[in-house]
């Protein structure tokens, strides 16, 4: 079994592994397979697209922690130049489930903030698996502040499975720093927009969710719980996971059409992860033209129109 | 006489009081309730006369919201806000039972529409706004009603420029409304940010438990943070933590008193002292209307 490969694509995994087979006898042999192979990756392109056509809320779920999907500095990386890091909430430490900094999205300085998660062992270590402590909530909202005095617009690029359940995260107030978070983000004076590129996890995605834009990508998930949380407090077991997403509607295009999100960010044939260059730019000539267009709002319409965007979310009945 | 000679005279003598937990429900239901911390075995009119504090140990058993807030308010000075607010099933959700047919177990339990309510009034004669959570109605939970209320109280807060006072006790965001509940964390918080532009004020006060997304938001923004004697204040689950941790928590973690130390609150107030202490807070903040 191919590792890279998730358990539902496992049938495109063999028909590739087919493919470099015969690449390999090819090159061996004075066989020409040529023809062959092209038949091949016809027909893994087409089982790939019927496959990704009707992914389960479940998959997606899979699709958005696949462990080479890009994260925030593999975005930085691809879309900015002349990105410098910024560290620290001055109090207590640097946090590194959080990254931010500046950086130009072509000839525009922006602030950007965004959870990351580690690739290796080592690296998933040091980013806490993606899970930041107040700390990084609170170096969050120091860039945010510093992007509000010189007037940079906020991306953020959330991916986290939540805000991390610690000893030291709840003796140093891990609900007071996403909760203030939340309130300071929806009246800072410049434009904000949030884009889930993997894990949108519970409070510790919001925090540094809240703006003017809410992005998802094609195979993102954002949710007030995880599916296996959600599973094993309602069905009192994680088998359940796969109904728990079904049934919260974890996806972006149920999001979308329920109004809690604005725009989906469509993902390269077989996830984003199988492209990191071609989903950067779509992402970016995504965010390019919406920051054009929100730095084109007067400043006061823009904050009312974000707090009328947030104050409206929710069903209810009156009599 | 041995501690087992008492029991088992007691027993006998009321048959029906029993010190272990799977016949609790055999008390007959209204008369005598135990102390959860002292076990001392309470007359449950006295423990209603004392707001649901323990005569014996002082020890905060849960009020419901109804209740709280009318011993807090001066007599007959109370208006509801809001009250015609209902939940609705938007996403259809069905777990084990379904949303809907929850939702009208809550209502039946608790006499609530959902799991917030709002009043207008006065308390030693200040104005103020005053929301409670029920912690009955599904663990106080979180969703898109107690999100409207909230805001619709701050609203009045707002518009009469009165002080807002909040007591959570909450399990956290409510599941069943998914990422609408979720939203319910940035729709509270945005408009606290109008009410400290205004310079009103707003206390949140809470109770046992205040956990998840309530404590991230609403709960924690006070401009004055208060706690209940002993309640259970935190963002992530005991369990939740001791699972990640993989150790023991210490002895009171998460609790009022922990959060005092750690800097997390202002004061605790006993249930008792509430109104006074409240009042003589906001007539310092605020004139009294």
């Amino acid at each position: 079994m191919n590792l890279n490969y998730l358990d539902f694509e496992q049938p495109i995994a063999e028909l590739e592994a087919k493919i470099e087979e015969l690449r390999f006898m090819g090159n061996d042999s004075e066989l020409n397979l040529s023809d062959e192979i092209a038949t091949l990756q016809e027909k893994s392109k087409s089982l790939t697209d019927s496959i990704f056509k009707s992914l389960k809320p479940w998959q997606i779920a899979q699709l958005a922690r696949h462990p080479l999907r890009p994260y925030t500095l593999d975005y930085i990386e691809h879309m900015f130049t002349g990105f410098e890091e910024l560290h620290g909430d001055r109090a207590y430490a640097d946090d590194h489930p959080i990254v931010g900094g500046l950086a130009r999205l072509d000839d525009i300085p922006v602030m950007i903030i965004g959870h990351q998660k580690g690739r290796d062992t080592a690296e998933k270590v040091k980013r806490n698996f993606g899970m930041p402590r107040p700390e990084g909530y609170r170096k969050a909202l120091r860039l945010m502040k510093m992007a509000e005095r010189f007037r940079l617009p906020i991306l953020t690029f959330i991916d986290t499975p939540g805000a991390y359940p610690g000893l030291g995260a709840e003796e140093r107030g891990q609900s007071e720093a996403i909760a203030r978070n939340l309130l300071e983000m929806a009246e800072l004076k410049v434009p904000i927009i949030c884009t889930v590129i993997g894990e949108g996890g519970s409070g510790g995605a919001l925090a540094i969710g809240v703006g003017d834009r809410i992005n998802m990508l094609q195979y993102s998930t954002y949710s007030v719980i995880s599916p296996e949380g959600c599973a094993s407090i309602l069905w009192k077991s994680a088998e359940k996971s796969p109904e728990a997403a079904e049934a919260m509607g974890i996806t972006s295009d149920r999001l979308k059409d329920l109004g809690l999100i604005d725009n989906i960010i469509e993902e390269p044939t077989g996830g984003a992860h199988r492209d990191h260059a071609k989903i950067a730019k779509t992402l970016k000539i995504s965010l390019k033209e919406t920051l054009e267009l929100l730095m084109e709002i007067p400043l006061d319409r823009l904050l009312e129109n974000r707090y009328e965007k947030f104050l409206e979310f929710g069903n209810f009945q009156e009599e | 006489m041995s501690s087992e000679n008492v029991s088992s005279w007691f027993r006998k003598l009321l048959p029906s009081i029993s010190t272990d937990g799977a016949s609790k429900k055999t008390v007959p239901e209204g008369l005598w309730e135990k102390c959860p911390s002292c076990s001392a075995v309470l007359y449950r009119v006295e423990l209603e006369k004392n707001l649901e504090v323990c005569p014996k140990c002082d020890h905060h058993l849960r009020i419901t919201a109804r209740k709280r807030l009318e011993a807090f308010f001066d007599d007959d000075s109370m208006k509801e806000i809001a009250e015609k607010i209902k939940p609705v099933d938007a996403l259809k959700f069905k777990d084990s039972k379904k949303y809907k047919d929850r939702l009208i177990a809550a209502q039946k339990a608790s006499g609530e529409k959902d799991a917030l309510i709002t009043f207008q009034g006065h308390v030693n004669g200040v104005n103020l706004v005053a929301a409670a959570f029920d912690f009955r109605f599904m663990g106080g939970s979180m969703g898109s009603v107690v999100g409207e209320k909230f805001i619709r109280a701050a609203k009045v807060s707002l518009e009469k420029d009165i002080p807002l006072v909040c007591f959570s006790s909450s399990g956290g965001a409510r599941m069943q409304e998914a990422l609408f509940s979720l939203m319910q964390m940035a729709k509270t918080s945005a408009i606290l940010g109008r009410l400290r532009k205004r310079g009103i004020p707003y206390i949140s006060i809470m109770t046992d438990p205040t956990m998840g997304g309530v404590s991230a938001s609403l709960a924690m923004l006070g401009d004055i943070n208060v706690a209940e004697p002993n309640a259970l204040v935190g963002f992530a689950g005991p369990r939740v933590i001791e699972q990640t941790v993989r150790e023991k928590l210490p002895e009171g973690f998460q609790r009022s008193e922990f959060l005092l130390e750690h800097g997390a609150i202002d004061m605790i107030i006993p249930r008792h002292q509430m109104r006074d202490r409240i009042s003589n807070i906001l007539s310092m903040l605020k004139k009294p209307i």
